[in-house]
């Protein structure tokens, strides 16, 4: 049991090689993650502190439980 | 790859928020139903007290019913969708860039990093509230901290995971993962120390005086009697257990679920590479 050293003694498997090379997947993993982030941004913040469509509060109330559940500030 | 990734991230976060909201349904929704009754009961008892008027409009868009069941539901679902799509983005972007990691553990460390980033350690700073616990005027300060505490967390995390990863060469991975753990709980912690407390915010701060929180404390009379109870403490504490609970559940799932996926996926690659012929 000596200290751990950059190799280890435990057998590594082998290494995943990059297989998902931003040249050709940046795009698509760009748009994803801002699809995800205004979900994200709709059920946890929209018709409270900030509002995209004016004064409306259908998705506020009909999200409301889960908002509060998810942690986000509400009320 | 990517988007076999994607897809399989998105399947994944489903099944998260399934299983997160059959959780909330049995045991958040009594607690949230138990927080509007105390917050309706105390508004009819500060109109009693007829102190300067914090009226609640009593109009309902959606039926507490459809709130308590299909609305949790699509929240929590949707949100499981997203954060599985976050997942799987984060989790291709690692795959060969992190190192000598299996792609069933790294399901695992992905997830483990959203539940910690996205959610506990903002968690730590601004808790979850049920509903009463909250003043309506500060909804945008609380709002706009919640949102930068969440956005520090995610970049000391990415941070602490590259300085681990140079730390690596000259310490290996032990020390260098304890040292990278440490620095993101330190730059955490000051982020935490530097920012307010909701209860300290001038908005609150001209109405209510100086408290730490929000949480409703109780109601006197213009003689100092109590007349109607704090928020109920244990309430508080469940509701907040389990929030995390929930949230717990949903990145697991995430993680357990697209761990076998994504080994399926992938081992036909690694199994290419020669010269190590430990492959399980
Ligand atoms: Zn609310």
């Amino acid at each position: 049991m000596s200290s751990t050293t950059p190799s280890g003694s435990i057998p590594a498997a082998a290494a995943t090689p990059v297989v998902v090379p931003l040249s050709r997947a940046g795009l698509l993993l760009f748009g994803t993650a801002l699809l995800a982030m205004l979900v994200y941004y709709f059920i946890g913040v929209d018709q409270g502190a900030y509002s995209i469509f004016g004064a409306d509060t259908h998705i506020h109330e009909f999200v409301h439980d889960g908002r509060h559940f998810l942690g986000f500030p509400c009320h | 790859m990517e988007k076999k990734l994607i897809l399989r991230g998105l399947l994944a976060g489903a099944v998260g928020g399934l299983l997160s909201f059959v959780f909330a349904r049995i045991f958040a929704e009594p607690q949230i139903q138990a927080a509007i009754d105390y917050e309706g009961a105390r508004d009819a008892a500060q109109e009693a007290l007829s102190t300067a008027a914090h009226a609640h409009e009593g109009h309902e868009v959606f039926s507490r019913t459809l709130q308590g069941n299909a609305g949790i539901g699509v929240a929590l679902i949707l949100f499981g969708m997203a954060m599985g799509a976050l997942f799987a983005i984060v989790y291709s972007l690692c795959l060969g860039r992190v190192g000598r990691i299996q792609p069933r553990n790294l399901s695992l460390l992905v997830a483990g990093a959203g539940f910690v980033g996205l959610y506990l350690v903002p968690f730590v700073k601004y808790p979850a509230n049920p509903p009463a616990v909250g003043h309506e005027d500060s909804i945008r300060d609380r709002t706009d901290l919640y949102l930068l505490m969440v956005l520090a967390s995610v970049v000391l995390l990415v941070l602490a995971v590259v300085l681990g990863q140079r730390l690596q060469a000259r310490f290996g991975n032990w020390t260098a993962t304890i040292l990278a753990g440490t620095a993101y709980l330190v730059a955490v912690g000051v982020v935490m120390a530097l920012l307010p407390q909701f209860g300290h915010l001038a908005v609150n701060e001209a109405s209510y005086g100086s408290h730490a929180s929000e949480t409703p404390l109780p109601l006197t009379d213009s003689d100092g009697n109590i007349v109607f109870p704090g928020f109920p403490a244990d309430l508080l504490f469940d509701f907040r257990l389990n929030s995390v609970a929930a949230q717990l559940i949903m990145w697991a799932a995430i993680g357990v679920v697209f761990a076998p996926m994504a080994d399926r996926l992938l081992s036909p690659r690694t199994a290419k590479i020669p010269a190590d012929p430990i492959t399980a």
